[in-house]
């Protein structure tokens, strides 16, 4: 069924009774060409490319809980292509480029909203490194603007630019930079590839892997037995646990990040912003919530809850750009968990286990990667071969030298 | 979370840097051709388990000890705490 405005106004008129099911709920074949393990974000967006794109069909997406239960649906939502370095950049740009025609694409409305991005700085030498993630923007094709206090004063008057300790100096924009309705875009793609013939199993959790002569050939699963002859991990912080069942182990480290809802407020809030001295960023969701976060706690974490001394840290870098938010009351609150690598950046790559693949490492910023994920995936299971511009997410680079730190951390995943 | 020092008692984990897994106090021996996949694996590899997770608590803000906790990373629960000394002795002898 094709979604329109005018099937809108039909529906409204006749009752909403014509409406179908957003996609079906088929028991499992014995075998797939593939099975995508993890019916996230980007595994529902690699089933969907896959179907749509490079004509791969007879696919599965076994998700253990329903579409949505995690990341997709419990991230901040913000979506932009500011990186520096040559091998990210690209791939954010693409992505955002993926984004700007989803809804045309897919035929569903996930509300992409290009309201700009905001990255305050609050000193010279961060100005100087903000021209300097500004060119690398420009160079890859984004687009990047950089504000000086009196022009950022005219599109955000409430913020304390006087702060004694964190003056605030400019920002540096990305106005297609915004936020997209989380969940619809996980429904989005599970209807797109549900429509081309993928099967998407709800409540079917992986629990092991088949594995003969080197290859893996299949999953057991809660609904037993199911055979592939390519089996792609997408599972987003449970990529440790999943993958220690095939004996491989990760640069991965799982952590768990907050969020935070207000209180629904009038619009005050219209593009995204982000604290340049300190952990808060905060955006204004459609229902007038301030949906804002911070760091992740730093402590190895499977539970998707986080511990108050991050909770008092994200209020204080709030309070210390926008003054006016102490006044708002906490509605919600919630953690997911994140694949933190070790050098920050993700992997889409194949293992060592012939038949087996692996895409995570996505830390706290894989929201915005869904559609270029999903799609650099799909081209590397159809093709055997990396996408270009997801190349250098390979498992061995650390190993080869080739490390992707934007931060220029090291090893330590909860510094990234 | 609150931590049970060995001496100083209840504290709040605020107080700690967090270090990772414990099994970073045994780095591999270098050798005349250290085998550079053998430092791979332990520098940026982890086992990284839902469950019993023995950890690296450093007390920066106390009394500067490091701290090896035992914790379940599936309900934060802290099953053991004690000093690294303590825990490579006990270690050695397993
Ligand atoms: C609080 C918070 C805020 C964030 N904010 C942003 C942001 O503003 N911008 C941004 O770009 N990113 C953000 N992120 C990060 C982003 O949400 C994640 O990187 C991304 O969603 C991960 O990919 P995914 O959608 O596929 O993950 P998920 O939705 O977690 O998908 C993985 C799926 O695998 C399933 N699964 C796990 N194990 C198994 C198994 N054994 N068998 C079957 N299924 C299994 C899980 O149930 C889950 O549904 C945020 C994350 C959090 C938690």
């Amino acid at each position: 069924m094709n979604y329109s405005g005018l099937k809108i106004f039909w529906e409204g008129l006749t009752g909403n009774k014509g409406w179908n099911k957003v996609w079906k709920e088929p028991t499992p074949k014995k075998e797939y060409d593939i099975i995508i393990i993890g019916g996230g974000g980007h595994g529902l967006s690699t089933a969907y490319y896959l179907s749509n794109k490079f004509n791969v069909n007879n696919v599965a997406v076994l998700e253990k809980g329903w579409l949505g239960s995690g990341n997709i649906g419990r991230n901040t939502t913000i979506i932009r292509s500011n990186y520096l370095l040559p091998e990210n950049q690209p791939f954010y740009e693409f992505s955002l480029k993926l984004w700007e025609n989803l809804e045309n694409d897919t035929n569903y409305n996930s509300m992409v909203s290009q309201r700009g991005v905001l990255n305050l700085f609050h000193s010279d030498g961060q100005r100087d490194a903000f021209v300097r993630r500004g060119n690398s923007m420009i160079l890859s094709g984004a687009d990047a603007n950089l504000l000086n206090d009196v022009e950022l004063k005219e599109l955000c008057p409430y913020l304390d630019f006087e702060n004694a300790r964190f003056p605030i100096k400019g920002a540096l924009l990305q106005k297609r930079g915004g936020t997209v309705r989380h969940d619809a875009v996980a429904w989005g793609y599970a209807r797109g590839a549900d429509a081309k013939g993928v099967d998407i199993i709800q409540n079917c959790e992986v629990d092991g892997f088949i594995i003969k002569n080197g290859k893996c050939i299949g999953v057991e699963t809660n609904k037993g037995v199911i055979k592939a002859k390519k089996i792609a991990s997408c599972v987003a912080g449970s990529s440790g646990k999943l993958m220690s069942k095939a004996g491989i182990r990760l640069p991965i480290e799982s952590h768990v990040l907050q969020a935070f809802v207000s209180e629904g407020l009038k619009p005050i809030l219209d593009n995204v912003i982000t604290f340049g001295a300190g952990h808060f960023y905060v955006s204004q969701s459609d229902k007038g919530g301030l949906v804002f976060g911070g760091d992740i706690d730093g402590y190895n974490s499977y539970a998707q809850r986080g511990n108050l001394p991050v909770v008092e840290d994200v209020c204080e870098g709030g309070m210390a750009i926008m003054p006016m938010i102490g006044r708002a009351r906490l509605l919600r609150m919630w953690g997911g968990i994140m694949d933190m690598s070790m050098d920050g950046s993700p992997f889409i790559d194949k293992t060592h286990i012939k038949g087996l693949y692996f895409n995570g490492g996505w830390c706290y910023g894989g929201f915005k990667a869904t559609p270029a994920s999903g799609y650099c995936y799909a081209h590397l299971l159809a093709k055997d071969e990396p996408h270009p511009v997801a190349e250098d997410y390979k498992l061995d680079r650390f190993l080869k030298g080739k490390i992707i730190d934007e931060k220029g951390q090291g090893a330590q995943p909860n510094l990234h | 979370m609150i931590i049970q020092h060995p001496d100083l008692g209840p504290r709040d984990s605020s107080e700690f840097v967090y270090k990772g897994d414990a099994e970073l106090l045994f780095r591999p021996e270098r050798t005349e051709n250290a085998d550079q996949e053998i430092f791979h694996d332990y520098l940026y590899l982890r086992n990284n388990p839902a469950g019993k997770h023995r950890e690296l608590w450093y007390h920066e803000y106390g009394d500067r000890s490091w701290l090896v906790v035992t914790r379940d990373t599936t309900n934060h629960e802290i099953l053991k705490v004690e000093y690294v000394k303590d825990y490579i002795k006990s270690y050695k002898v397993k």
